[in-house]
C-alpha cells in the first residue's frame, strides 16, 4: 500500500471524512445562527441545546413511540420549530427594543435551562440511538471504507445547506427576507408582516439546528451536553466566516471540518485548539471575517 | 452600545471631580466593613471567603461590562487560568501564598493582553463571541497541558504561611487575607471607574464614534480596561485556589463565565456594589440548593430569564431607583 508523507491513506481519508461529517454540523448550525442573526439581531446561544433537542426528539419518538429515523427527520425538527416559534413570541420577541446582548442573555438562560431539564431527566451518560437499517453497512471505496450512514449525512446535509441558500437567495420569499435583514420598516410599509416573518425565520432556523441533530444522533450518542460542545466551535467558525453570507457560512464550516480532520492526521495533540488558532490568524488579518462585510 | 444602567443609577455622575466620596457610598462601605468583621463569628468562614472571591470575581467582569460596555463571555479563562497558576506555584515550586497569588494573577494580566488584543478588534455580539471561544481555548488546553492534572485538576494546595511568618491554616487567619485582598481589588476598581479615564471609558460605551472624533484612542481604553478586568478576575482565581486549596476544569470553564455574568446580572450591571449582592445571592442559593443537582442549572438558567425579561436594573439597580441615589 502507498503512503502520503508517512501516513497511511485509510487513516488520513479516515480523518478527513471524519473532518467532513463535522464540517456538515458545522456549516447547519452556523448557518442557523447567520439567518437569525440577520433578522432578529440577536446570537441564538439556545441554538446547541436545540441541536440536542433534536436528538432527544428523535430518540424519545423511537423508544416511547417506537417511530422509526425516518419520521424522527420529519417530526423532530417540526417540534424543535414549533417550540422555537412560541419562544420567540412569547420571550425573544420582548428585546427587540433593547441591546442585542439581552438576546444573547436570555438565549443562554433558555440554553441552561433546556440542558438542565435533560440532564435530570436523561442523565449524563448518553443515550445510544442505532444506525437505522438501511443505512447500515458500507462501501469499500479501494483507498477507504465509506460507512454508508456517514455518506448520507454528508449528502443531506449538502442538500438541506444548498435548498436553504436558494430559497434565501433565489425565491421571492427569501428576497423579502434579504430585504428585511437590511431595512424591516420599509419592508414593513409595502405591506409585509414583517414580526410573522421574523417568528418563522426563528423557528427555521432552529428546526434546522433540531435537523443537525437528528443526524447526528446515530453518529455520537444522545448526550445533554452534546450541544454545549459544539456550540462554542461553531461561535468561533461564525467569527473566522462572518454572518453576512449564506454560502460563505456553508463553505467555512465544510472547510473548517476538513482542516480540522486534517489537524487530527498531522497533529492530533493541537487539533481542538486548530479552530482557535485560525479565528486568531482571521481577526488579525481580516477581523471582519473572510465573507464578513464591514459594520 | 448602552448597557443597562438606565434611568439614576449611574454611579459616574456625582462627585468625580472634587475627588470625595459620596456619603450613601462612604455608609455601604462602612456597613460592608463592619458586616465582613462581625460575620466569620456567626457564619462558616470558607462560605464567606467563598462569597468574597466570587464577589470579586462578579465586580471584574462589571468593570468591563457595566463601565466598558464591553461582554466578555470569557472571564473564566482568567479566573481559572490563575488559579491552575496558582496552584502549580504553591504546589510544585512551594512558594509562600502571596508569592503563588501574585504570580496567578500576572498570568492572568498577559493572557488578558493576548486575549484582549485581538477581542477588541470586533464589536458587539462578536466581541462575546471572540472572549468565549478564546476561553474554550485555554479551556482545552487545561485539559491537555501535564502541569494541570486532567480531569482531576491540581489538589491538596498547600494554603501555606503569609510571607513564611504567619500560619494560614486556620480558616479563621485565612479570612481576613482574603478580606484584605477582595476589598483591595474592590476600591481598585473603585478608584478605576471614578478617575478621568473611568469617565472616558463611559464616553466610549454611550457613544464609542463620538468618542473616537474628540481624539480618544479608543482601542487603547478598551485594551487597558480588558487587562484590568482581567487580571482582577486573575486575583479572585488565584485567592479562590488558596482557599479551597484545588484548581480543577470547573473553574476555566464556559458555566463559570455564565456564572459571573448572572451575579452581575441579578445584582446591577453598571452599579458600585450590585455584582457583591449578585454573588451573595447566587453562592448562598447553590449552598443551600447543592443537594438537588442539575436543578441548580435550571434555575440559574430561569433566573437569567426572569432578570432579562424583568428585571434589568438587577437588585442593587432598584433600591438606587428608589433612593434616587448611585449605588
Amino acid at each position: 500500500m502507498f503512503e502520503l508523507i508517512g501516513i497511511p491513506p485509510q487513516a488520513l481519508f479516515g480523518q478527513l471524512l471524519l473532518g467532513v461529517i463535522n464540517g456538515a454540523f458545522y456549516a447547519m448550525l452556523s448557518l442557523g445562527l447567520a439567518i437569525i442573526f440577520g433578522l432578529l439581531n440577536i446570537i441564538n446561544f439556545a441554538h446547541g441545546a436545540q441541536y440536542m433537542l433534536g436528538a432527544l426528539v428523535s430518540w424519545m419518538l423511537l423508544d416511547y413511540l417506537g417511530g422509526s429515523y425516518w419520521w424522527a427527520l420529519l417530526l423532530a425538527p417540526v417540534t424543535v420549530g414549533v417550540s422555537g416559534v412560541i419562544l420567540e413570541r412569547v420571550l425573544i420577541s420582548r428585546l427587540y427594543h433593547l441591546d442585542h446582548l439581552y438576546g444573547l442573555l436570555l438565549t443562554f438562560g433558555l440554553a441552561l435551562i433546556i440542558q438542565g431539564l435533560a440532564r435530570n431527566y436523561y442523565g449524563i451518560s448518553g443515550l445510544p440511538y442505532a444506525i437505522p437499517p438501511e443505512l447500515s453497512g458500507g462501501q469499500n471505496l479501494g483507498f477507504m471504507f465509506l460507512p454508508n450512514y456517514r455518506g448520507w449525512v454528508v449528502i443531506a446535509s449538502l442538500v438541506v445547506c444548498l435548498a436553504t441558500w436558494f430559497v434565501i437567495e433565489k425565491t421571492r420569499f427569501g428576497a423579502y427576507l434579504r430585504a428585511a435583514t437590511e431595512n424591516p420598516t420599509l419592508v414593513g410599509a409595502f405591506g409585509i408582516n414583517v414580526p410573522r416573518m421574523i417568528t418563522l425565520t426563528y423557528g427555521f432556523g432552529v428546526a434546522l439546528a433540531a435537523f443537525a441533530g437528528v443526524l447526528a444522533a446515530p453518529i455520537y450518542s444522545v448526550n445533554p451536553n452534546m450541544g454545549a460542545d459544539i456550540i462554542i466551535v461553531v461561535f468561533a467558525v461564525v467569527v473566522i466566516g462572518g454572518m453576512g453570507s449564506i454560502l460563505g457560512s456553508i463553505v467555512t464550516g465544510f472547510g473548517l471540518g476538513i482542516v480540522e480532520g486534517l489537524a487530527r492526521v498531522f497533529y492530533p495533540e493541537g487539533s481542538a485548539m486548530m479552530i482557535f488558532v485560525i479565528m486568531a490568524i482571521v481577526l488579525l488579518v481580516k477581523p471582519t471575517g473572510l465573507f464578513g462585510r464591514t459594520a | 452600545m448602552t448597557i443597562a444602567v438606565e434611568a439614576t443609577n449611574d454611579p459616574l455622575s456625582v462627585n468625580h471631580a472634587s475627588g470625595t466620596m459620596p456619603v450613601t457610598h462612604r455608609v455601604v462601605f462602612l456597613l460592608l466593613i463592619l458586616l465582613s468583621l462581625i460575620a466569620p463569628f456567626f457564619v462558616y468562614p470558607v462560605f464567606l471567603m467563598k462569597v468574597m472571591c466570587f464577589a470579586l470575581f462578579a465586580c471584574s467582569l462589571n468593570l468591563l461590562l457595566g463601565f466598558g460596555g464591553l461582554m466578555s463571555f470569557g472571564h473564566a479563562a482568567y479566573f481559572g487560568g490563575a488559579a491552575y497558576v496558582a496552584a502549580h506555584v504553591a504546589k510544585v515550586w512551594e512558594t509562600t501564598p502571596e508569592v503563588a497569588i501574585l504570580l496567578g494573577t500576572l498570568s492572568s494580566t498577559v493572557l488578558g493582553l493576548a486575549i484582549g488584543s485581538l477581542a477588541i478588534r470586533r464589536q458587539g455580539i462578536y466581541f462575546a463571541m471572540v472572549t468565549l471561544a478564546f476561553a474554550q481555548m485555554v479551556f482545552f488546553g487545561a485539559l491537555q497541558f501535564p502541569f494541570t492534572g486532567g480531569e482531576d485538576g491540581i489538589q491538596n494546595v498547600p494554603r501555606g504561611d503569609l510571607f513564611g511568618l504567619f500560619s494560614l491554616r486556620s480558616d479563621f487567619s485565612l479570612y481576613f487575607v482574603v478580606l484584605v485582598i477582595s476589598f483591595g481589588g474592590f476600591l481598585a476598581i473603585y478608584r478605576i471607574i471614578h478617575s478621568p479615564f473611568g469617565l472616558v471609558l463611559k464616553a466610549i460605551r454611550e457613544n464609542e464614534v463620538r468618542a473616537v472624533s474628540l481624539g480618544y484612542q479608543v482601542n487603547h481604553y478598551k485594551l487597558i480596561v480588558f487587562v484590568l478586568s482581567a487580571t482582577l478576575a486573575g486575583l479572585a482565581g488565584a485567592t479562590k485556589t488558596i482557599v479551597f486549596q484545588l484548581a480543577s476544569l470547573t473553574d476555566v470553564h464556559w458555566s463559570m463565565s455564565g456564572e459571573a455574568v448572572l451575579m452581575t446580572l441579578i445584582g446591577g450591571m453598571g452599579t458600585v456594589f450590585g455584582p457583591v449582592v449578585g454573588a451573595a445571592v447566587i453562592v448562598t442559593m447553590q449552598d443551600y440548593l447543592a443537594s438537588l443537582g442539575a436543578w441548580v442549572t435550571v434555575i440559574q438558567g430561569c433566573i437569567f430569564v426572569i432578570s432579562v425579561l424583568l428585571f434589568r436594573e438587577g437588585i442593587v439597580g432598584l433600591i438606587a431607583k428608589v433612593l434616587r441615589r448611585p449605588l
